[in-house]
């Protein structure tokens, strides 16, 4: 049995012990959504045949090598293999784009591509094709960090962002802050709040039976708190995509990630 | 529809293969109903056939307890070498088609 002396004094080390281990690191480690999963949900996308997000994949792959619009070209025609000339590119978005000023994330870069370089029309969010597309180009970054850095270019969308991801909104009167950093691995109800990470999009989520943006996602969080609903591709929505993704630094690309 | 195709990239004379397939599809139930409280129809993959070199060796007759994007998977003997076809109708009567083709040594 430990006298009381010695509970103490072991108290009194631990307490040092982790103020420590918060000290040596400047930030906490950032833990991807998955480590949140239950061990269904995770064999399921380390499985690439169970996993149905590949399936939206695989529809990319076929698009990729599609001659659309009126210039009669594919996305292979000028890029090639996906596999050399789009691995990494997933890293480095949402990208603040030098010709046009604007900040594009994937699915925006994706349809800038159509509209100047195909002549076709832009895909709608959520359609099964911008998102087979924009999975298939993610995937060729899975396993890579991610790697959106602030600099004096983009930092106008990061403060922006920033100031979403701190504002009390929506009847509930919350701010993503209160879920995912100061109670995130607790639970909300049945859900494991996670720490709400971009780094798997697009994703399976079974609770949709379809993929998603991350959009998507964003927006349903929106709802969740009861809060009006920005439009699909809106600034605001990009601002706070970017910030998420400069926060998510160093975490590894699941391109597609499958959640409940 | 999309469709993947999954069997051994090689199989021995004889030896018990795994073969799956997965389907993108909605596999509407029937018992939903849409934002304006209108049902919406049952829309569900109810047949499909794989053919093993033109012979039969598997079907799944599918219902509403199907959940969307089914994935299936069965077990067949690798007799020999040759093309695996699957075919699905879903009730809309769109169909679907994937190939795939089976390497057996030996």
């Amino acid at each position: 049995m430990l006298r009381p002396r010695t509970v103490r004094l072991w108290g009194l080390l631990l307490a040092l012990f982790a103020f420590g281990a918060a000290a040596a690191g400047d930030l906490p480690r950032v833990r991807s959504g998955i480590e949140y999963a239950s061990g269904n949900i995770r064999s399921m996308q380390a499985d690439d045949f169970a996993n149905p997000g590949m399936l939206w994949v695989t529809r990319g792959e076929k698009l990729w090598n599609t001659p659309d619009g009126s210039s009669g070209k594919s996305c292979a025609g000028c890029h090639r293999d996906a596999a050399s000339s789009m691995k990494g590119v997933a890293t480095h978005y949402p990208l603040k784009d030098r010709g046009t000023g604007r900040l594009l994330n994937l699915e925006a870069r994706i349809n800038h591509c159509r509209e100047t370089r195909q002549g076709a029309e832009p895909y709608r969010y959520e359609t099964d094709e911008l998102l087979g597309l924009t999975a298939y180009v993610a995937h060729q970054s899975r396993g890579m960090p991610l790697q959106v850095r602030v600099n004096d270019d983009n930092r106008m969308h990061y403060e922006r962002g920033k100031a979403i991801y701190y504002r009390r909104q929506g009847q509930m009167n919350l701010a993503c802050t209160h879920c995912h950093e100061r109670n995130a691995g607790r639970r909300l109800l049945s859900e494991t709040i996670s720490e709400g990470h971009g780094n798997a999009y697009p994703i399976y989520r079974l609770e949709w039976q379809s993929a998603g943006s991350l959009q998507r996602r964003l927006r349903s969080c929106y709802f969740g708190v009861r809060a009006g609903l920005p439009e699909f591709g809106s600034e605001e929505l990009l601002d706070l995509e970017f910030f998420l993704a400069q926060r998510a630094a160093g975490l590894k690309v699941e391109t597609p990630g499958v959640r409940r | 529809m999309v469709a993947r195709v999954q069997v051994p990239s090689g199989a021995a004379r004889g030896e018990v293969i795994a073969v799956r397939i997965a389907i993108q599809h909605p596999m509407e139930t029937g018992f939903r109903y849409d934002l304006r409280g209108n049902r919406v129809s049952k829309n569900v993959i109810n047949n499909l056939v794989c053919r093993y070199n033109g012979t039969e060796i598997f079907r799944a007759e599918m219902g509403s307890g199907i959940a969307a994007n089914p994935s299936l998977q069965f077990y067949t003997v690798a007799a020999e070498s040759g093309e695996l076809q699957f075919e699905w109708v879903d009730d809309r009567g769109v169909r679907g088609e994937e190939r795939v083709q089976l390497t057996v040594r030996g």
